[in-house]
């Protein structure tokens, strides 16, 4: 194996979690503000919101605790 | 069905993800420099990085379409895949089997075979591991397109093409390290992208005693909410199987033939940084395996309880007059979620197919590039060849799923097609294995004529059912039939014809030395294993508490 560092997987995964949860938050707040002409089912509990949130303090915590360590 | 829009943001999920996964095979590219790094990863994976990675490798088109589709089809008699079809034997494997496997140093599980008995049964073993992988994968490309299919409107061949370049391209890049990262990226994402699907059916119907109600209504006569209150008559549970053929063919034989012997799966821990990591491996996956029926399902539940409900608008797609069950999971995602969940629930389907994939290729190109290339066709291939050949049989591995795709395309369910090919390859070598690696006296030849034996048998069987050459009743001794009992009893009858030729063979063959087995089999290799740890840190102790909440699972839903 290389004798270089690499940044560990679950820096990745935070990342990645991250990213998309905080894109999926921002869309569902957009979505509030333009509704789409055809809702899905129970579009009126806004999931896009509260799971966007969940994705982006969880891969959030992955990322901060992870960014420096290397292995 | 007209194909589900995919808007702007969703796009962009998905193309981060993308991103990700090429910038990630390409970020590990420069961590690649020897066979060993491309092959097993280095060696240096923690036990919770192998344990995911270990279950994700199982985790693709099959568990996500193929078990959502199943439960459809079937009920919750599905959930015995995941149950006692699969934590008894992860158990068992980092129990007792892990120690002779990764102190052996093998590169993959033929290379055991070569150990323990000789060159041709590594060969033959070899050979059949690489098919049926090769096979396997076209199931990934299949489910893929179908996601394609469904959510884009793209056609077969464009979407399977596609597909097939793209994981090419980044298990090329760095070998089993990329598919190990990509893995756990994924199964995040199925996690995070489907779980939310059960979420919100239980939300639409009220809750999950509500659902199990509406469906005991449906379907008065056979249970689809049950486990094993209605196994002693096959004709009350929508499987049509009895207790029996869930014991002996599903739990004993299939599981343990896959997750013991399956190298795609024990590739992940052969890639752990000790044997401790190694034993834990599987015990760790045992605990997330146990959760996944409430993503599959609890989804598949779901769908049968909105299928019959009128005002619902929730029909599965037909192809070609047939119901495709696989279509039931991507139209609950197009049912509860609004755009960026949708483009969240295709990544984590595609991540699913694209992780699962790559685990059959990265285990195909160790097994084609150590077992039968440099085994058979080049015996002195330096390092660097062999890493050059394992970067080649992956580009041929892919293209060869191509053809294996289309054929899976032809079958009713994907798990239909699953379990017919393990039965025709794990569950005689789970036969051999067992008696290998527990009894000192099965000699080389014995090895070899039961796994042909097995492996023969059991494909006869399968033909023989699919042409009507005679009843499917004389392989499940009743009178009622479906194509997963016919799996589940096939795969019983192969390890037991596997079993018993491997004894008879042995017992007028020439043994092996005791001493040349040492490390190898059973009674004859010290076991002081992870004796120096306090009980708490050791494996035996969290395979207890597995075993205790598969226990009280069977029980809650009995």
């Amino acid at each position: 194996m290389s004798d270089k560092k690499m940044k560990p997987i679950w820096f990745f995964v935070g990342m990645i979690l991250m990213v998309m949860g905080t894109i999926i938050f921002l869309n569902g707040i957009y979505l509030i503000i333009h509704p789409p002409a055809v809702s899905t089912v129970l579009a009126n509990t806004h999931p896009d919101i509260w799971w966007g949130a969940v994705m982006m303090l969880f891969g959030g915590f992955m990322f901060l605790k992870t960014r420096k360590q290397t292995v | 069905m007209q194909a589900i829009g995919l808007s702007f943001v969703d796009w962009t999920i998905i193309i981060v993800y993308f991103a990700f996964v090429l910038g990630i095979g390409w970020y590990l590219r420069k961590f690649t420099t020897n066979e060993e790094d491309f092959f097993l990863a280095g060696r240096k994976n923690s036990s919770w990085v192998a344990g995911i990675a270990f279950l994700s490798a199982n985790l693709g088109a099959l568990e996500l379409l193929g078990m959502t589709g199943n439960t459809f089809k079937y009920g919750m008699y599905v959930a015995h895949f995941y149950w006692i079809g699969a934590i008894p034997a992860m158990l068992f494997l980092g129990v007792y089997m892990m120690p002779f496997y990764y102190s052996s140093k093998i590169k993959s599980v033929p290379g055991y075979l070569k150990l323990r008995f000789d060159e041709k049964t590594r060969v033959l073993n070899g050979i059949a591991f690489a098919i049926m992988t090769l096979l396997v994968s076209g199931i990934n490309l299949y489910a893929m397109a179908l996601v394609l299919h469904t959510f884009i409107g793209w056609n077969w061949d464009i979407s399977m093409w596609i597909s097939a370049i793209t994981v090419a391209a980044y298990v090329g890049l760095s070998g089993l390290m990329s598919a190990i990262f990509t893995e756990i990226i994924q199964f995040f994402l199925i996690w995070f992208g489907l779980f939310l699907v059960s979420i919100l059916g239980i939300l639409e119907i009220g809750s999950v005693k509500e659902i199990m109600t509406r469906i005991n209504e449906l379907n008065s006569q056979v249970s689809f909410t049950t486990l094993w209150s209605t196994s002693s008559n096959p004709n009350l549970n929508g499987m049509f199987v009895n207790w029996g053929g869930i014991v002996l063919g599903l739990g004993f034989v299939l599981s343990f033939g896959y997750w013991t012997t399956d190298f795609l799966v024990i590739q992940r821990a052969f890639s752990a940084k000790n044997l401790r990591s190694a034993r834990m491996t599987p015990i760790i996956a045992s605990f997330f395996k146990m959760a996944l029926p409430f993503i599959v399902i609890l989804a598949g539940l779901i769908a049968i309880v909105l299928s019959k409900e009128p005002n619902s608008g929730f029909k599965l797609l037909h192809d070609g007059g047939h119901i495709n069950y696989d279509s039931a999971l991507p139209l609950l995602i197009a049912r509860y979620y609004p755009s960026g969940l949708v483009g969240l629930g295709v990544t984590a389907l595609l991540a699913g197919f694209m992780a699962g994939q790559a685990g059959n290729i990265s285990a195909f190109n160790t097994v084609w590039t150590y077992d039968i290339y440099k085994s058979v066709l080049n015996k002195k291939a330096s390092d660097s060849h062999l890493l050059w050949m394992g970067r080649a049989s992956t580009v041929v591995g892919v293209i060869i799923s191509l053809g294996t795709a289309y054929w899976a395309k032809s079958f009713p369910s994907i798990m239909d097609y699953m379990q017919a090919i393990f039965s025709w390859v794990n569950a005689p070598l789970f036969a051999t294995m067992l008696l290998g690696m527990f009894i000192w006296w099965i000699t080389p030849s014995g090895a070899f004529w039961g796994l042909v034996a097995g492996m023969s048998s059991s494909f006869a069987m399968y033909m023989a059912v699919k042409f009507h050459w005679f009843s499917e009743s004389i392989i499940t001794m009743s009178h009622v039939q479906s194509d997963m009992a016919a799996n589940f009893w096939r795969a019983w009858w192969a390890w037991v014809i596997c079993a018993g030729v491997t004894v008879i063979v042995s017992l007028f063959t020439k043994k092996r030395k005791k001493d040349e087995l040492v490390g190898l089999v059973k009674g004859l290799t010290e076991e002081n294993y992870d004796s120096h740890l306090p009980f708490l840190k050791r494996p035996e102790f969290y395979a207890v508490i597995s075993l205790i909440v598969l226990i009280a699972l069977n029980i809650m839903f009995w």
